[in-house]
């Protein structure tokens, strides 16, 4: 014996975890300890019995709703894909009017009230809040790279606003095509895996400050407003008006301390 | 295979213990559902490569301690289970002949880490990085576990004690 035996030799001994000579030495050390001995197979017997009492439920047939557990997601994107196709398809009819009356787009603060930035902040939303592997490009272990990689985009200073105090955690963030350029799309989750999205575009033509606006396109809420050089719209489809404008009301604070 | 085919695989292990840790077959499936559905939206934070099981297991842990919290079950995590001593009927009936009645009267903290050593077979190292405590703590929560749980199935020193008592 070179090391003296201490209780986690006779635990891992008890559990088979020892390495050979050790378990050798351990076994030895039990031979001239018969009280430990006893013990120690009392706890080898414990465990056995203790495995073939549960071992019947490997071979129980797995029940439905534990099935269903791992794809919830599933259903809501269906409902999201099917929000989304109905919205394109109106898109493309609002597009063909336009095109057919010599529509162009009108410069200046008062054609665009932000409603059409609530749109694609919804569909944006829609397309990536149920992504289970990819939801964001750059994820929130590299926060600090993420918001200099957008800022540079739109050549704006962005923030990801901290919304813990809310209960909603960064995942992470990715970059988007807008209609004015770039758009910086931040994700967030909460402990109950409810997801927002914030969706972030330059406002080129416009400097103007609007209060919060709502919109519900589908089943996803927005509410966004305007502040200055940026557009921000704020969507989910897991939680109700209330709640998101709570939301809503954090990043505000956050992004005009 | 993607993690979401891992997952189901593993669903007949998660519901083993369970079944273990809580003793009643639906309230274990609740705990399964619950850690299904946690697993699954945060599925982005598990990083590919790593142990799937042990991440699942300590998304189980975490769901376990927050129910176990909110429903406020007589189940306080530091408890040395003194009702066994304060009940106490008569005789015989001290003993708790069987096992699974055994375990749920083991501390919860104690029971997790015999149930991920002897039922998962975990190594310690895995216990420890399950559970999110040091492996010394693994260690004196597994002997302390499996005494109380000797003395409960053979009525041996806790038993002789109570008799004195009575």
């Amino acid at each position: 014996m070179t090391e003296p035996v201490d209780e986690h030799d006779l635990q891992a001994y008890a559990d088979g975890k020892l390495p050979e000579d050790r378990h050798a030495a351990v076994a030895a050390w039990l031979a001239a300890h018969p009280d430990d001995a006893e013990r120690i197979d009392n706890y080898r017997q414990l465990a056995e019995e203790l495995r073939s009492t549960y071992q019947g439920v490997l071979d129980e047939p797995v029940p439905e709703r534990l099935r269903r557990a791992l794809h919830p997601a599933r259903a809501r994107r269906f409902a999201l894909v099917a929000m989304w196709v109905a919205f394109g398809a109106a898109l493309g009819g609002i597009a063909g009017w336009q095109l057919h009356a010599g529509w162009r787009p009108a410069p200046g603060p008062i054609a665009d009230t932000g409603a059409a930035m609530a749109r694609r902040a919804a569909v944006a939303h829609a397309v990536y809040s149920p992504e289970v592997r990819y939801p964001v490009e750059v994820r929130a272990d590299q926060e600090a790279h993420l918001v200099a990689w957008l800022s540079k985009r739109l050549g704006a200073p962005l923030r990801a606003p901290k919304l813990d105090a809310v209960g909603y955690s960064l995942m992470g963030g990715r970059l988007l095509p807008g209609d004015n350029g770039p758009v910086a799309h931040f994700m967030y989750q909460s402990e109950r895996g409810t997801r927002i999205t914030l969706y972030v575009r330059t406002e080129a033509a416009s400097n103007q400050e609007t209060a919060f606006r709502y919109a519900k396109e589908g089943n996803v809420r927005v509410f966004y407003w305007m502040d200055r050089k940026l557009g921000y719209a704020l969507s989910s489809a897991d939680i109700g008006k209330d709640d998101l404008f709570k939301v809503a009301n954090a990043v505000y604070q956050q992004l005009n301390p | 295979m993607n993690e979401a085919q891992r997952l189901v695989e593993l669903i007949p292990r998660l519901r083993r213990y369970a079944r273990a840790l809580v003793g009643d077959r639906a309230t274990a499936d609740d705990l399964v559902q619950d850690t299904l559905e946690r697993a699954w939206a945060k599925l982005h934070l598990y990083r590919r490569g790593t142990d799937l099981r042990a991440w699942l297991f300590t998304v189980m842990h975490n769901v376990h301690v927050n129910r176990v919290r909110a429903s406020r079950v007589t189940d306080p995590l530091e408890d040395e289970m003194p009702e066994l001593a304060q009940r106490a009927p008569q005789g015989d009936a001290l003993l708790v002949r069987d096992l699974d009645r055994a375990i749920v009267r083991l501390p919860a903290e104690q029971r997790a880490v015999l149930l991920l050593v002897t039922l998962e077979e975990m190594s310690y190292e895995q216990v420890a990085r399950t559970l999110g405590i040091p492996i010394g703590t693994v260690m004196s929560r597994l002997s302390r576990a499996r005494e109380k749980l000797r003395a409960m199935m053979l009525g041996q020193p806790l038993a002789a004690k109570l008799k004195v008592v009575k």
